[in-house]
Parts: C-alpha cells; sequence; structure tokens
C-alpha cells in the first residue's frame, strides 16, 4: 500500500492497517508452526538410522588374557571391531620409547584411559602398571579398513589399504593415517581378566 | 527447439480424440519420439542417450527379479547370492546381467559424458541438462556402491567400510555420521539392510531425472557435430524413422558387447575376492573399486592428507556442476577448436592414466604418478578451459547443419570466412 492510498482512505486508512499488520502476523506465526512441526516430524526419520538400543546394548566385554604369552597378541571384537590385545616384549616397548613424541605424526595419546590432551608417549599408549600390554582398537585411522600384524616399515602395523605405518604402539609414522589408533576405555578385573569398554 | 517441421500428432480413431481430449500421453509420446526433428548430422556418439535409458530399463528388470530371491541379512546375503546362482532357475544369467549391466551402464555412460565435452553440450543453453546428467551420474555412483555391498563379499565389506569412512574426514561430526551411515560402529546388519532398501530405492529416483533430463534436452534441442543450432527445416529429420533406427542398431551392437562379457567373460570384470564372504577381522590385500570408479580412488589416494582426499575426490566430479561457466569459448564444437581439441584427447588419456593408477598399490611412483595427473584433472577445468576460451583461434564453422553435409568440404570450411571476409572476432572465444 502506497503512501498517498493511505492519504486517501482518510479516516478508514488506521484500521486498514491495524487489519494487514494482523494478518501478516498470523501469517508468519502459522507458517513458523508449519515449519518446525514440519522439522520435528523429520527427526523420527532421521534419528532411526542411528545405532538401535540392541547395538548400543553391546558396549562392554571380559576377555581372558591368562594364556596370552609376551609377544602375542590375540583380537577380539568389541561393538563390531576388532581389539588387539598384545603382550609387548621388551624390545618392542623399547623401540617405541626411543622415539620422540616430537617426531610423530598425531602428538595425542588417543587413550580413552587418560587425559583427552595427553601427549603420545609410549606409556601413555597403557595404563600404569601395565605398560607391557597395549589394548587397542585395530583399525586404522585413515578408512577403517584392519592393519596387518607386526609388519610395516616400524615393525608395528602396516594398513595395506592406501599404505599407512605404524609403530609398536601402534601410532601412526607414515601415510595418509591422521591419528594413532584408538585405545579403547578397558579395566584389568584381576590377573586373568580385563575387561574393554 | 522449434517444434513445427513435421507434422504433430493427429488422432486417427474415435478413441484416439476422446483419450487425447482427456489425457494427452500418445500425443506427448509421439511428438517427442516420432515427430520431433534431430539434427540430420548426429553420430554414432548420440545414440548413447538411448543405450543408456534401455540399460537402466535392465538394471530394474533384472535388479526387481532378483531381489525375489536376495535376502538382505549378514548371515544369509552371501549364500543367498549363491542359492541364486546354483538353485534359482536361470538366477546365474539374472545376475551376470545384472552385475556386468552395471559395468555397461557406465561405460555408456562415460561415453555419453565425453560426448558432450567434446561437443560443447554443456554450453548455453544447455546448462540444466547438462547438470542434471551429473546428477543422474551421483545417484548412478551411489546405485552402484548400494549393490556392489549386497553380495557380502570380502569386497562388499570393505568397500562399505571405506567409503562410509570418507564421511569421517568431514570436522566435528564426522565420526557421528559415520556411525548415523552404519546404523553401529561398524558394518554390520543394520548397514546391510538400509543399504538394500536404498540400492532398491535410488533406481527409480535415477529414473525420475532422466524424465527431466529428456525434458530438458526436448525444449533446448539436441547439440551436433557442428556446434551450430538448428536454422531451418533443412538441418533437421524426424526422429522416426531415423534417430530411432540409428538408435536400434547402436543398441544391438552394444548388446553383443554386452552378451559377451554375460555369457563368456561374467566375472572378467570383478574381483575374486567377492567370493569369499564378509570377514571383519580381516581387511583383503588389495581393495579397490570397481573399474568405473578407479580414476575417483586414484585422486582419494593421491593425498597425503584424509581431508584434502576426500575433498578432492568429490570436487573431481563436482567440477562437472560449473564445467558450463569454466570454458569461456563460445565455440560449441571441438571440431572447430583446433586446440581444445588436442586438450581434450590429453584429457581422457589422463582420466584413463588415473583409473590405471588407481588399480595399482599405492605407493612409490604409482602415488607421485597419481598427484602429477590429479594436478593436471583439476588444471584442465580451472586453467586450461578458461584461458582456451580467450587465446584459440576457432577454425570457420559453416553456415548452417546442412551446408557442413550438402556441400563439399573445402568449400564449406572456406565459405563463410570468404563470404563476410571476416575471421571475425565474433567468432572467436
Ligand atoms: C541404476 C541401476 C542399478 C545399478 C547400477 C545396479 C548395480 C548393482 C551392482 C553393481 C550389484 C552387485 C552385483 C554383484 O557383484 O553381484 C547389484 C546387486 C543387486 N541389485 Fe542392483 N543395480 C541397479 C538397479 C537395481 C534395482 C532396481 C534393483 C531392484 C530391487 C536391484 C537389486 C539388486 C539385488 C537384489 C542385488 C544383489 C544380487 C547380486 O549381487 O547380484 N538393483 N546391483
Ligand atoms: S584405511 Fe588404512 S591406509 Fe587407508
Amino acid at each position: 500500500m502506497t503512501q498517498s492510498t493511505t492519504a486517501d482512505l482518510g479516516a478508514d486508512a488506521p484500521d486498514a492497517e491495524t487489519e494487514a499488520t494482523r494478518r501478516d502476523f498470523l501469517l508468519i506465526a502459522t507458517g513458523a508452526f508449519a515449519a518446525v512441526g514440519a522439522a520435528a516430524a523429520v527427526w523420527p526419520f532421521i534419528h532411526q538410522m542411528n545405532p538401535d538400543a540392541s547395538a548400543l546394548a553391546l558396549s562392554s566385554i571380559e576377555v581372558d588374557i591368562s594364556s596370552i604369552e609376551e609377544g602375542q597378541a590375540i583380537t577380539v571384537m568389541w561393538q563390531g571391531k576388532p581389539v588387539a590385545i598384545r603382550y609387548r616384549t621388551a624390545a618392542e616397548m623399547e623401540e617405541a620409547r626411543a622415539t620422540p613424541v616430537d617426531d610423530l605424526a598425531d602428538p595425542v595419546a588417543r587413550n580413552d584411559n587418560l587425559d583427552p590432551a595427553a601427549p603420545a608417549s609410549d606409556e601413555n599408549r597403557s595404563v600404569p602398571g601395565r605398560e607391557q600390554w597395549l589394548i587397542m582398537l585395530k583399525v586404522c585411522t585413515h578408512l577403517g579398513c584392519i592393519p596387518l600384524d607386526e609388519a610395516g616399515d616400524y615393525g608395528g602395523w602396516f594398513c595395506p589399504c592406501h599404505g599407512s605405518h605404524y609403530d609398536t604402539a601402534g601410532r601412526i609414522r607414515i601415510g595418509p593415517a591422521p591419528e594413532n589408533m584408538a585405545i579403547p576405555p578397558f579395566e584389568f578385573l584381576d590377573e586373568t581378566f580385563v575387561r574393554i569398554g | 527447439m522449434q517444434h513445427d517441421y513435421f507434422p504433430r500428432y493427429e488422432p486417427k480413431t474415435a478413441v484416439g480424440r476422446w483419450f487425447d481430449s482427456r489425457l494427452p500421453l500418445t500425443r506427448l509420446m509421439y511428438d517427442s519420439f516420432v515427430a520431433y526433428p534431430v539434427p540430420r548430422n548426429l553420430n554414432y556418439f548420440y545414440t548413447f542417450g538411448g543405450i543408456l535409458s534401455v540399460m537402466l530399463v535392465v538394471q530394474i528388470v533384472t535388479g526387481v527379479v532378483l531381489a525375489m530371491h536376495y535376502v538382505p541379512h549378514e548371515d544369509f546375503a552371501f549364500d543367498s547370492i549363491e542359492h541364486i546362482m546354483r538353485d534359482v532357475n536361470y538366477g546365474w544369467l539374472l545376475r551376470y546381467i545384472h552385475s556386468n549391466g552395471a559395468s555397461m551402464f557406465f561405460l555408456a555412460a562415460y561415453i555419453h559424458i565425453f560426448r558432450g565435452l567434446y561437443f560443447g553440450s554443456y554450453k548455453e543453453p544447455r546448462e540444466i541438462l547438462w547438470i542434471l546428467g551429473v546428477v543422474i551420474f551421483l545417484l548412478m555412483i551411489a546405485t552402484a556402491f548400494f549393490g556392489y555391498v549386497l553380495p557380502w563379499g570380502q569386497m562388499s565389506f570393505w568397500a562399505a567400510t571405506v567409503i562410509t569412512n570418507l564421511f569421517s574426514a568431514i570436522p566435528l561430526v564426522g565420526e557421528n555420521i559415520v556411525t548415523w551411515l552404519l546404523g553401529g560402529f561398524a558394518v554390520g546388519q543394520p548397514t546391510l539392510n538400509r543399504f538394500y532398501s536404498l540400492h532398491y530405492l535410488l533406481p527409480f529416483m535415477i529414473a525420475g531425472v532422466v524424465a527431466l533430463h529428456v525434458w530438458a534436452l526436448h525444449v533446448t534441442g539436441q547439440t551436433n557435430p557442428t556446434g551450430i543450432e538448428v536454422k531451418s527445416k533443412q538441418d533437421v529429420v524426424p526422429f522416426t524413422p531415423h534417430a530411432t533406427i540409428k538408435d536400434a542398431f547402436a543398441m544391438t551392437v552394444f548388446l553383443i558387447l554386452f552378451a559377451w562379457f554375460v555369457f563368456y567373460l561374467p566375472n572378467y570384470l570383478g574381483h575374486a575376492d567377492n567370493y569369499q564372504k564378509a570377514d571383519p577381522l580381516v581387511t583383503p590385500a588389495h581393495i579397490v573399486p570397481e573399474w568405473y570408479l578407479l580414476p575417483f580412488y586414484a585422486v582419494l589416494r593421491a593425498v597425503p592428507s584424509k581431508l584434502l582426499g576426500v575433498v578432492l575426490m568429490f570436487g573431481s566430479i563436482a567440477v562437472l556442476f560449473i564445467l558450463p561457466w569454466l570454458d569461456t569459448s563460445r565455440v560449441r564444437s571441438a571440431n572447430y577448436r583446433p586446440l581444445y581439441r588436442q586438450f581434450f584427447w590429453i584429457f581422457v588419456a589422463v582420466c584413463i592414466g588415473l583409473g590405471y593408477l588407481g588399480a595399482k598399490p599405492a605407493e612409490g611412483g604409482y602415488v607421485i604418478a597419481a598427484r602429477i595427473l590429479t594436478t593436471y584433472y583439476f588444471a584442465h577445468f580451472f586453467l586450461i578451459l578458461p584461458l582456451l576460451g580467450l587465446f584459440e583461434n576457432p577454425r570457420p564453422r559453416p553456415a548452417s547443419i546442412a551446408d557442413s553435409v550438402l556441400k563439399p568440404a573445402d568449400e564449406v570450411s572456406g565459405a563463410p570466412a570468404a563470404a563476410g571476409g571476416v575471421a571475425a572476432p565474433e567468432t572467436r572465444g
């Protein structure tokens, strides 16, 4: 509505204008309500794709480690992913310890049992007092392949998919993978059992 | 395109008239595929659109019958494929048609796309037509990927793992997106089940976009090897019988190639690892995608950074969306662009080279070569195409499509230049 029309309408003008404003308000309010409603209706369709209750229920496992000798490793499944449990030799640990943290591609420990900012020293890749045990998600942090044991330029793991090399502490040394392999939350229950998750 | 060169639909019976005035479907078909004028000089590269439509139908028909026997469950999927191969009547045939059909579909799509690149089909006024084509290509890739997961072999499983993990490169929310896509913390039953649902859905979405693609085509009309728009009835022939017969002949030749693969080399394009059941504990030593995705895989692996690798891989397709605005030349067909024509063939070689490198292990010289070719791939779009339009001196073009076919070659190329006395600025760039 232009200025002149408003003037022409004379005394009726303010009324007409109030009407228009109220309608605008109703229109916008209805529109907004419908938009919020539509967005809320979409959510169940999106959220149904997230892990369901049965997948979330399998969140921890207990593993018997009493039969693993020094230099041996076993692989167990946790949340659909392989976890390596490796009883490392002194030589392997020495090799990992000799590497300055500054030389690492990823300087963060990626250990769920420690502070998220803990540096990626060999000690921080396990838990205090049990440094010989490396318990780690054996999943390449590039695109999720399973690296080969005791392989690669650093004697730890080698991912054949796109060529990532990990050292004996599971830390990324060269290749496209951005992070050290992840250490899941775990706890030694006694000499025989460790609980993962 | 002007559409009154040939007589339009005229219902001949009372029933025809009755129907036509209520739903002019026959009219739409007649006017689109019988009376529709096509340039008289189309070559065989212009038959691949029709071939692609038929391939889509082949995939849908074989897919729907395979779905009657396939079981989308992690414990049974692999066995159900073997059941199809051994027990189901003609199951082996239907499956081989479907799995080789995917390859043939992509072969046709690549020829179709490179045809567009050569003859400048993406240029004004066909930008929307081109963009719809790129959308179809993306949907095809998604469909083929979901389909490849269904047999639940080793390659299926690890392709699903690697491809979904690409999304973990997204900062902050990447991991959540991957979990959401998988329906778990690793590829498993929820993943297989939803991929099956999507594999069934997407081909029908492709069919929908194809309809839009053809609609857009029939608004602007086809290009042709001269790149000159249709100017008069002299330039065109009716779709039926001319294009119909030519398409049918090309299709027959294409189907012979297809049949050769289905009957004599049914597993040649596949990977032996996929006849091993999925094992979440062991990644095969060489995981590679199907041949039609190798060039993009090479781009992914060429980059040492995870995020950048993923960005460039998607970028190598996304760049096609803006191609109409990157090519600055006003001359459409490479036949009249002496420099672009050479760069076109270099580009083809680069794409094939990337495909070769995508199949090789990501190490040493292969990675270096992949980096060089990836750089060239993007330079083609962002440097060469914009600059060529400014510096290239196009060859004189014939005055019309009819001229180009009816007059002897030397006269055609000489005529327009002599006529106006101009190798004029308006023909340049
Ligand atoms: C755009 C069209 C399509 C493409 C490119 C495509 C591609 C593929 C591919 C590459 C495979 C794996 C083949 C193998 O290695 O065994 C596959 C499998 C399968 N597809 Fe499709 N497909 C398409 C349409 C459909 C449709 C419409 C259905 C209908 C439900 C379908 C149902 C299936 C089934 C049940 C399988 C598993 C059986 C098998 O692997 O042979 N597909 N598809
Ligand atoms: S998944 Fe391990 S290097 Fe790519």
